[in-house]
């Protein structure tokens, strides 16, 4: 347990001291810069004109959402491309023949990374839809229903995408390791969006094949789940955001995303305990 | 399966107890590829043991197979008394491997003690020791600047001392004079010289043949994944290679000239060589020769080089690696 903090601290102290942490908190506040200037120039906008109260609640979800869904794209592509190096260059470069002669398990030096890179993608996860949130709320006032759990569900997605990206590091080169673990993502989106389309257009077909895919890669029926949950009850009747779910995952879909996400933990100490260094 | 070459009865090092290192039969493939077929050795304790062959011999696999780090195919070996991979065992272990690479943000006296944690070591024993080691491999001045910043002798010499940070009964250097200036090879020389007088065990893989003479009490020449030969290094030295030219050379002379050493061999009409066990074999056959009435007109004894060595037992059928 001692050699997982240890390893969790290492991967930390390099985030910091390779300047990760101040890059993506640096791009972090510069989306959120243009996010807030959008946000203001909408709802500046919107206060002039005459509209509904419920075309203003479906504008300022779209804005939201819409921020939202940028953070949850960047922490996805942050999640994936952190850690795609973080086994498979230390093979390469000859770093991990030293530290698995130490009398540690080799569980513990993957279990050691994946906390590590879980904390910083957790973190730059927080930033940016916290950062989203309060931008929201600071200029106009609006709330989305549900944000702990949407989070969360946000949360498990880049779980479950670096844990992929860590376990394709125990076998993979980076390269390799890097197209496929955003290849994974990318199957998962556009099976997503032959879901909603199959839903929309009443294609069965389509939609089965979407469910299908989100159990392979169920990466983005969690941000379908959470863009859901986000929508208040009266917004989403109306159909009036471009997130809309005509086709929304089950609850049973994160607890298939939550054992998948463990299920690949495990690959990944089993294939990096098999490894030939 | 060949037979096990080990330390010969009164071998030059301390003998302590069982050997650090028993294997028998040691065999790796990497798919089609054979890497070792046969690595079958044993390392007494307190030996300074050297593992020589040419490139791609197998000598850093048999490394990683003793140190776990790649499974064997078969066989089977034990280090420090137990299974090959023995986590316990590992804390005994210190490894330099050859390219020593690390995180270069971190500084040396921080991978030092990262290294220390992997350990179990803490607090103000370890800060000492990081401090000993510093002192000791000449980095105390660079321990606070980032690796990025060292040059290559630098980066093998805080791998060396990181190899040293748990005091180990047994070491792997994995060619540590690579990249080294002289006065760098110098250092780990005396370091190695260290470590025997303290009784630590020292497994050397190295190219530099004269740094494997002036250090090791035992090799083993290692040929397309298999140990041909092993030999202790302070009793083979004392051999010489003595030639002779002495007239006339018949069959009863060169009969006779066997009892001073082996591989008598007549080169020419008038010139033999043959190998003895120490110099004290020249003026006996000078004695025996003048003794039969033979006229002598030269005759000298040199000792062999452990590069002669090599080069004798890998035959002529390698080729640069």
């Amino acid at each position: 347990m001692m050699a997982i903090f240890t390893f969790a601290r290492l991967t930390l102290f390099e985030a910091r001291r390779k300047r990760i942490l101040f890059a993506a908190i640096l791009c972090g506040v510069a989306f959120l810069v243009v996010f807030a200037t959008g946000v203001f120039l909408a709802w500046r906008e919107l206060l002039r004109r005459q509209i509904s109260f419920v075309e203003r609640q479906g504008l300022l979800v779209m804005f939201t959402l819409a921020g939202l869904y940028a953070a949850n794209f960047l922490s996805v592509l942050f999640a994936v491309l952190l850690p795609v190096d973080a086994v498979s260059g230390e093979i390469d470069s000859g770093v991990m023949q030293t530290l698995a002669s130490k009398p540690v398990r080799r569980a513990d030096v993957v279990l050691g990374k994946w906390l590590g890179h879980w904390i910083v993608v957790a973190m730059y996860l927080m930033t940016l839809s916290g950062g989203v949130l309060l931008v929201s709320r600071s200029i106009t006032g609006f709330v989305p229903p549900s944000v702990v759990g949407a989070i969360s569900l946000m949360l498990l997605e880049v779980t479950l995408l670096m844990t992929v990206s860590i376990a394709g590091g125990t076998r993979f080169s980076t390269v390799t390791n890097g197209i496929a673990s955003l290849g994974f993502y990318g199957i998962a989106f556009v099976g997503g969006w032959v879901e909603q389309i199959g839903a929309l257009g009443g294609i069965q077909s389509a939609r089965t094949l979407g469910v299908v895919v989100s159990l392979i890669s169920p990466a983005d029926s969690l941000w379908r789940l959470a863009s859901y949950n986000l929508q208040p009850a009266f917004v989403r009747d109306l159909g009036a955001v471009v997130f809309t779910s005509a086709s929304v995952p089950t609850p049973l879909m994160v607890w298939w995303a939550g054992g998948f996400t463990l299920v690949m933990l495990v690959v990944a100490v089993r294939s990096f305990e098999k490894r030939q260094l | 399966m060949s037979e096990r070459v080990g330390p010969p009865e009164g071998g030059p090092y301390v003998d302590g107890g069982p050997d650090v290192i028993e294997t028998d039969g040691l065999h790796k493939m990497f798919g089609r590829t054979l890497a070792v077929e046969d690595l079958s050795l044993s390392v007494g304790r307190g030996e300074i043991f050297g593992f020589l062959g040419p490139n791609g011999a197998g000598k850093t696999t048999s490394i990683k197979m003793l140190l776990a780090l790649v499974t064997p195919t078969g066989g089977r070996g034990l280090v420090l008394g137990k299974p090959l991979g023995d986590r316990a065992t590992r804390a005994r272990i210190g490894f330099l491997p050859e390219h020593f690479r690390f995180h270069d943000s971190l500084t040396g006296r921080e991978l030092l003690r990262f290294h220390g944690r992997l350990h179990r070591l803490a607090g103000l024993p370890l800060e000492a020791r990081i401090d000993t080691l510093l002192a000791r491999v000449d980095l105390i001045e660079a321990a606070d600047r980032r690796l990025r910043g060292y040059s290559k002798g630098m980066l093998q010499r805080i791998g060396l001392a990181q190899a040293l940070i748990n005091d180990p009964e047994l070491v792997f250097l994995d060619e540590p004079t690579s990249g080294l200036d002289p006065l760098g090879r110098l250092l780990v020389r005396d370091m190695i010289a260290e470590l025997r007088d303290r009784g630590t065990t020292v497994f050397l893989n190295s190219h530099l043949l004269g740094e494997v003479e002036a250090t090791c009490d035992r090799v083993a020449f290692v040929k397309q994944g298999r140990v041909v030969h092993a030999m202790a290094l302070r009793e083979e030295s004392q051999c010489v290679d003595v030639e002779l030219r002495v007239a006339p050379l018949d069959a009863a002379t060169l009969t006779g000239l066997a009892q001073f050493g082996t591989d008598v061999t007549q080169v020419s009409a008038d010139v033999v060589r043959l190998r003895a066990a120490s110099e004290d074999a020249v003026p006996a056959i000078a004695r025996w020769l003048v003794a039969r009435h033979l006229n002598v007109y030269a005759l000298h004894g040199r000792r062999r080089t452990l590069e002669e060595w090599f080069l004798d037992i890998m035959g002529d059928d390698q080729r640069p690696g």
